[in-house]
């Protein structure tokens, strides 16, 4: 494999033409995606984002060794090791303000504002496909290269770059990229959007890629055993805001007084353990509302509605529709797309109505539209209209 | 495997990270892993004869000083010399109760500088002297800063990330007034340009093997005779227990040739180097629009060019400018650390962002011209190519040329 690619043997201003970025995690989606350009003899370029210093808060490290977590020093290595196994040049480069500035104190800010936030759709729209694309750019890529599943088209009539789910649907995630732009769109590839994770994992054998048994992490990256409340508590901490958890009422939709809660952020809509009270029936979190600082809690079936808005709107595959349209709406990662009319509302918004109720639509998530295969748009939950049925 | 021609036709100027080991250095150092192979302890001919070869370097190193051979002590580098000079100084002081105070400046290598810390947690008293725009320090204020208990004053040499020299002689002649130990860091000035302990009044200095053509895991520590400096190091009777540990006798060989192939060739290195690094630097003022060379306006080592590019970041120039083939550094260069930006270069004065769209090229004995005029060739368009995408250049209201016009170079 290593004789096909074609890097310039002798100093020389042009950058190797065609050059791809491949943004290497050091897991084994990313890296076989640098084995797939090289085997069509593109030439590549591996970057490692440095995104979050391990070092920082050492009280949430375990015990354990601090492998298999965001900018450990081992992924960084297995990504350096892929490269030299393949014979492409690779580099770290850090984005570790970026990171702070635009994931890690807003989904801090999200939670303690009483919502759900997914960190992960604001790494990849303005870390990922921002200043790491632009990284990419500057020092001679035209492209930039992820392990996504999911796919892009470029649309015949429209000229539009369409973003498609990924053929295997056990592992699409198109619904965290729902923010990006035509001009990211244009620049980005995702080679595994037409694979199955086992077609993954076979190719990475094949190519004897030293990652190619690694586990799957899940975890959100920064956040060490996913426990994101000790998280929340520590950054706070050494951001110098003296930590008191906000205590405050958890209350019944009729406003009765049922509880008290020990800080808006360790409650999310739809939660049922850990509410610190029983009664006769199972009991859930309906809503959080941050401007009373309560919790308001009920019974399942008031879990469930049909209309909510949306904010800070993107429409990707097609251009902002004048009238409703008839389309399937996902309101977060583990939820089946369920037939819905939306509707686009000025600034940015839009409005979304289930033919059938959906349980627990929660402020801070994202919901995905799609036509099919086709993600026709994305925004934020917005926290006002959801508990109206 | 990498293709190792890949790496023939590249061209190399981070030479103040280190330099490949000189050839004659390393036809030097072949014999001591093979049939030289005694330890230089023992009694035996193969003992003796590695003996003879230690001493012998000690003699070369002692000879590029300025110093005496029983004035040398080989360490595994730079790090553990300015460690033991900086520890063997102030530590018994520290565990005698008395109250110590130390001077060293801002522009120190981590060596020197996380060494200092490390002792001010045990209780010592540092003052960092800041520099000037140049990189210089005040003598005045090292004068006012000097107190009854200060015992140790550290002021490197030549910087790494700059070049700049600091005047040894002046700050020699106030450390023997006020009776202080005074330590150089000369990791980045002895082999480049003359280095006299002599003349400068140093007690203490360090310098390492591979900034000069010799192989990395070799260095040494000038102790001048008399100056009161405890082991750190503990172990056997080698190098009169002063810094035990069975001798590197090819890498100490190795050190040994390489400082007196520096010395010989001291002058002529340094102005032909010189000579090139001017060019190069020259060319890439004249051809990049808003870039400055930095630490320019003082004595420099004749290597080192530290040029700010406005607008753009050092770490995304370095690897695009390795995608085409050239080799160059930015100062903080830490492949998995924080960003932060070099310590030395906020020191002179730099803004955050100044000092990030900062680059560090540093020449070397076997820089030829061509290499230089291929920079030349290879740094504007890249650097241009990053402005483009770079939107605090773009912010900042300055107009690119569609090309960087090349300018002469004289």
């Amino acid at each position: 494999m290593a004789e096909q690619v074609q890097f310039a043997t002798r100093p020389s201003a042009e950058p190797p033409v065609g050059l791809v970025a491949v943004a290497m995690s050091g897991g084994v989606d990313s890296s076989t995606v640098a084995a797939l350009l090289l085997e069509h003899g593109r030439p590549v370029v591996g970057l490692t984002m440095q995104l979050w210093n391990q070092r920082r808060l050492p009280e949430l490290q375990g015990d354990g060794p601090a492998q298999h977590r965001c900018c450990s020093l081992d992924d960084v290595y297995d990504a350096k090791r892929v490269a030299q196994h393949l014979n492409f040049p690779h580099y770290v480069v850090n984005f570790e303000e970026q990171f702070e500035q635009r994931v890690v104190r807003p989904f801090v800010d999200q939670y303690l504002a009483g919502r759900t936030p997914i960190a992960c759709t604001n790494c990849n729209t303005d870390v990922k496909f921002a200043p790491l694309l632009r990284t990419a750019r500057q020092i001679g890529a035209e492209r930039l290269a992820t392990g996504h599943y999911a796919r892009i088209r470029r649309d015949r009539w429209s000229g539009r770059h369409q973003l498609l789910r990924a053929r295997d649907d056990a592992k699409d995630q198109s619904y965290f990229l729902w923010g990006l732009t035509q001009e990211q769109l244009s620049r980005s590839e995702f080679p595994l959007g037409e694979l199955t994770k086992e077609e993954v994992r076979e190719l990475a054998r094949r190519v004897n890629l030293p990652v190619a048994e690694k586990p799957e992490s899940m975890e959100l990256c920064f956040v060490p055993n996913g426990n994101y409340v000790q998280f929340i508590h520590a950054y706070e901490q050494e951001n110098g805001r003296s930590w008191h958890d906000q205590e405050g009422k958890i209350t019944t939709e009729d406003g009765t007084v049922v509880g008290r809660h020990s800080g808006l952020h360790h409650y999310t809509v739809g939660q049922r353990k850990g509410l610190g009270f029983t009664t006769g029936k199972p009991i859930y979190v309906l809503a959080i509302d941050p401007q009373k600082n309560q919790v308001i809690v009920g019974e399942d079936q008031a879990l469930w509605a049909r209309q909510f808005e949306i904010e800070s709107v993107n429409w990707v595959s097609i251009e902002e529709p004048q009238t409703p349209l008839r389309a399937e709406v996902k309101i977060r990662h583990k939820h089946e797309p369920a037939a819905a009319v939306v509707e686009a509302l000025p600034g940015l918004r839009a409005r979304v109505v289930f033919d059938q109720p959906q349980r627990a639509i929660t402020p801070g998530q994202a919901a995905a539209i799609y036509r099919g295969d086709v993600l026709l748009a994305g925004g934020w939950i917005d926290r006002r209209h959801n508990h109206t049925v | 495997m990498l293709d190792s021609r890949w790496y023939m036709q590249r061209i190399y100027l981070d030479y103040n990270a280190t330099t490949p080991v000189d050839p004659a250095v390393l036809e030097a150092m072949l014999p001591y892993f093979g049939g030289e192979f005694g330890n230089a302890s023992s009694i035996h001919t193969f003992g003796q004869r590695a003996r003879a070869a230690v001493e012998t370097a000690r003699e070369q190193v002692a000879l590029l000083l300025g110093a005496r051979a029983q004035e040398i002590v080989f360490t595994s580098g730079g790090t553990e010399s300015d460690n033991h000079a900086i520890f063997g100084v102030v530590a018994p002081l520290l565990e005698a109760k008395a109250p110590v105070h130390m001077i060293t400046t801002a522009i120190e290598h981590e060596a020197v500088l996380h060494t200092c810390r490390a002792l001010e947690q045990r209780g010592a008293r540092v003052t960092v002297l800041a520099v000037s725009r140049d990189g210089l320090i005040d003598l005045e204020e090292l004068r006012n800063e000097i107190r009854p208990e200060t015992a140790l004053l550290s002021v490197m040499h030549a910087n790494n990330e700059l070049g700049t020299v600091q005047p040894l002689e002046e700050i020699g002649r106030i450390a023997e007034q006020y009776h202080l130990v005074f330590h150089t860091d000369a990791v980045q000035s002895a082999g480049k340009i003359l280095v006299d302990v002599e003349a400068g009044r140093v007690d203490l200095l360090a310098l390492s093997g591979h900034k000069i053509g010799a192989p990395k895991g070799v260095g040494a520590i000038f102790v001048k005779s008399g100056a009161r400096v405890r082991q750190f190091l503990y172990g056997g009777h080698h190098q009169r227990g002063f810094r035990p540990g069975t001798e590197n006798v090819a890498g100490i060989v190795g050190l040994g040739k390489a400082a007196e192939l520096a010395r010989l060739a001291l002058h002529e290195d340094a102005l032909r180097i010189a000579s090139l690094r001017d060019r190069l630097e020259r060319g890439l003022l004249g051809r990049v629009p808003d870039s400055r060379a930095n630490g320019s306006a003082a004595p420099r080592t004749p290597n080192t060019s530290n040029v700010t590019f406005a607008g753009i970041e050092g770490e995304a120039l370095v690897i695009a400018l390795d995608l085409r083939g050239l080799a160059c550094s930015t100062g903080a260069a830490c492949s998995s650390g924080a960003l932060e930006p070099s310590h030395v270069l906020t020191a002179i004065g730099l803004r955050a962002s100044e000092a990030r769209a900062s680059v560090r090229f540093s020449l070397g004995r076997r820089t030829t011209v061509q290499e230089i005029e291929a920079a030349l060739e290879i740094v504007p368009p890249a650097v241009a190519q990053l402005r483009q995408l770079s939107p605090s250049y773009r912010k900042a209201g300055r107009k690119l040329p569609r090309t960087a016009k090349p300018l002469p170079v004289k």
